[in-house]
């Protein structure tokens, strides 16, 4: 950095060291957030990291003619931080917790659009001939801009603003996109032209990567929303990288690497956890069908409040099965204050997490946190399946395909092989559901229509209040 | 071709930070309990704020003297940047607080 100088000064040294340190403590927080004790410590360094980096380089940093920042650029960069910093933290103090995805996209819509932003006004600066100084700002932007636009579709799918578009044409006219996008990129980036005359081209290919962000996101359905933000976090922190290579800045290059990966590997976790590969997923092949109306199901039975509460109290063990319709309907207090009434009670109660339950990896574990259930009762799907057969009952609320065992024994379901929590072996089985109808995929499922199983029909908060204050009172 | 391998030749160092991050990152993310999901997710994305220091750089360097487009953008990718560092890491400690208070419970 600052070579045209030629001259380094102790404090491009302190600067670069400053950097160098901010790196290793992105790696650092990372690996402790993968830690359950030391997550929160984790998460810590990684943000003090960022401040040093932010603070050494708006008092060191040195342009090419070798001039600091000017204190009129420094006090706009301050207004501009701590407008930037209040906003972000009211937000997020205020955000329910059932709205944590929805925030996350617009966060990462919102670090997507800074990295497009950045490469878009580092362009002209590339040099012509040289592919690497050109390659980098276009793909800065592309996947800055794409992780921007697709994020803020994200947040509207998630937040019910905007609905699916699940034409089967939209598979075509997404991959025509994407290789326009990617042609005019490669053009840009090998056409030998000197970027200050590709000015017009660069806005161009930031609208094409913005209309391609829509509609690559457009047809996924919100089943898959968990896939779909762990991929575009993942973009998010490759565009950062890509911004670092522009100034040579390990703690961006490094960061955003470092991001990129981790942003993957949680999306094919995720991919493995519906059994499904990520082209599936992008592609949105997802839908209702298979063979399943051909086969007889006999009929869905009804029960009372005062029978579910019966059932409850004379259990031993309870396995509450939570999915996205607990979050929606806000259930997970109420949730948590049945199972300390029927613990009271000498029921042994536990909540059985899919990796892919609510709208975002993890999501339940952080919702039932919110709700004071202790940590040890949030039993993961491997664990708890040996044991499903010595429940007595297992409670579903508001889950439907992951309890569904077409995906052991009907090759035509589109849900075939995916892992799912075994309620169709527990004792007694209660569905809470809000209706008859299927759930998200259009697929049936079987479970519903199980000789051990009972339907509770309402919404999942109301059910719940109803059954708890009926076990009150016996 | 003599130039795509040139540039290679040229960003050995590069490609072989990228190579590693790449390594680095699998490896620390590897064996996460499926509870921090959500948080390292949140996390990350709060990293990837790092964006933040090309934005000071940007409006750190940009002439002030008449009001440019370059500028506004700048402003704006600073604003961006900011709002996804301090959100994200806001949020990340705000969720991994939830899980902590569940140590003493635990104990008991």
């Amino acid at each position: 950095m600052n070579s045209a100088t030629g001259i380094t000064t102790t404090g491009d040294i302190v600067l670069e060291l400053s950097y160098l340190v901010a790196a290793l403590l992105f790696v650092y927080g990372l690996k402790q957030l993968s830690h359950p004790e030391t997550a929160r410590r984790g998460s810590r360094w990684a943000a003090g990291a960022m401040f040093l980096a932010m603070v050494t380089t708006a008092l060191l940093h040195r342009n090419a003619e070798g001039n600091p920042i000017e204190i009129q650029n420094l006090i706009i960069i301050i207004l501009a931080v701590t407008i930037g910093a209040v906003v972000g933290w009211i937000v997020s103090r205020k955000v329910k917790m059932t709205a944590m995805p929805q925030l996350v996209s617009l966060f990462n819509a919102s670090g997507g659009a800074a990295s497009a932003l950045v490469a878009l006004l580092e362009f002209p600066n590339a040099i012509a001939g040289d592919l690497f100084s050109m390659l980098v700002p276009v793909l800065g932007l592309l996947i800055g801009a794409v992780a921007f636009s697709g994020s803020v579709i994200a947040f509207g799918k998630l937040d019910d603003r905007i609905g699916d578009i699940r034409a089967g044409y939209m598979k075509y006219v997404n991959l025509a996109l994407l290789i326009a996008t990617l042609v005019f990129a490669g053009w840009l980036v090998f056409s030998g032209i000197a970027p200050a005359e590709l000015i017009w081209a660069i806005w161009v290919l930031f609208a094409l990567a913005l209309i391609y962000g829509v509609s690559f996101v457009m047809p996924i359905g919100g089943a898959d929303m968990p896939v779909v933000i762990s991929l575009l976090n993942s973009l998010t922190g490759i565009a950062a990288a890509m911004a670092g290579f522009i100034y040579s800045n390990q703690a961006m290059i490094l960061g955003g690497i470092l991001v990129g990966a981790a942003g993957m590997i949680l999306t094919f976790l995720m991919c493995e956890a519906m059994n499904r590969s990520l082209l599936n997923v992008l592609v949105g092949a997802f839908g209702g069908g298979g063979a399943a109306v051909d086969r007889d199901m006999g009929i869905m039975k009804e029960i009372t409040v005062s029978d579910a509460a019966v059932l409850l109290n004379y259990s031993q063990k309870v396995v509450v099965i939570p999915g996205y319709g607990l979050a929606v309907a806000q259930a997970q207090h109420i949730a948590h204050e049945l199972d300390t009434l029927l613990e009271s009670r000498g029921v042994s109660v536990r909540y059985a997490i899919h990796p892919v339950a609510g709208r975002m990896p993890g999501h339940m574990n952080v919702l039932l946190a919110e709700a004071d259930v202790p940590y040890d009762k949030l039993v993961e799907m491997d664990h708890i399946n040996p044991d499903m057969p010595n429940v007595d009952v297992a409670i579903v609320i508001g889950a439907n395909d992951v309890v569904n065992p077409a995906a052991y024994d009907d090759p035509s379901s589109p849900i075939y092989g995916m892992p799912i929590i075994d309620a169709h072996l527990a004792k007694n089985i209660i569905v809470m559901k809000r209706g008859a109808g299927k759930g998200y995929a259009g697929i049936e499922n079987f479970l519903f229509f199980n000789d051990k199983t009972r339907m509770f029909y309402g919404n999942a908060k109301d059910s719940l209040q109803k059954l708890a204050a009926e076990i009150k009172n016996m | 071709m003599e130039q795509i391998l040139y540039s290679l030749f040229e960003y050995k160092e590069a490609i072989f930070i990228i190579a590693l991050s790449i390594f680095l990152g699998i490896e620390v993310i590897s064996n996460v309990p499926s509870v921090l999901h959500t948080p390292l997710m949140s996390g990350a994305n709060a990293i990837s704020g790092v964006i933040i220091i090309g934005g000071i750089i940007l409006v750190g360097h940009a002439d002030l003297t008449r009001l440019s487009l370059e500028l506004v953008l700048g402003i704006l990718a600073l604003f961006f940047g900011t709002l996804n560092v301090v959100g994200g890491f806001a949020v990340t400690d705000r969720m991994l607080e939830m899980f902590k208070k569940k140590k003493p419970q635990k104990a008991n």
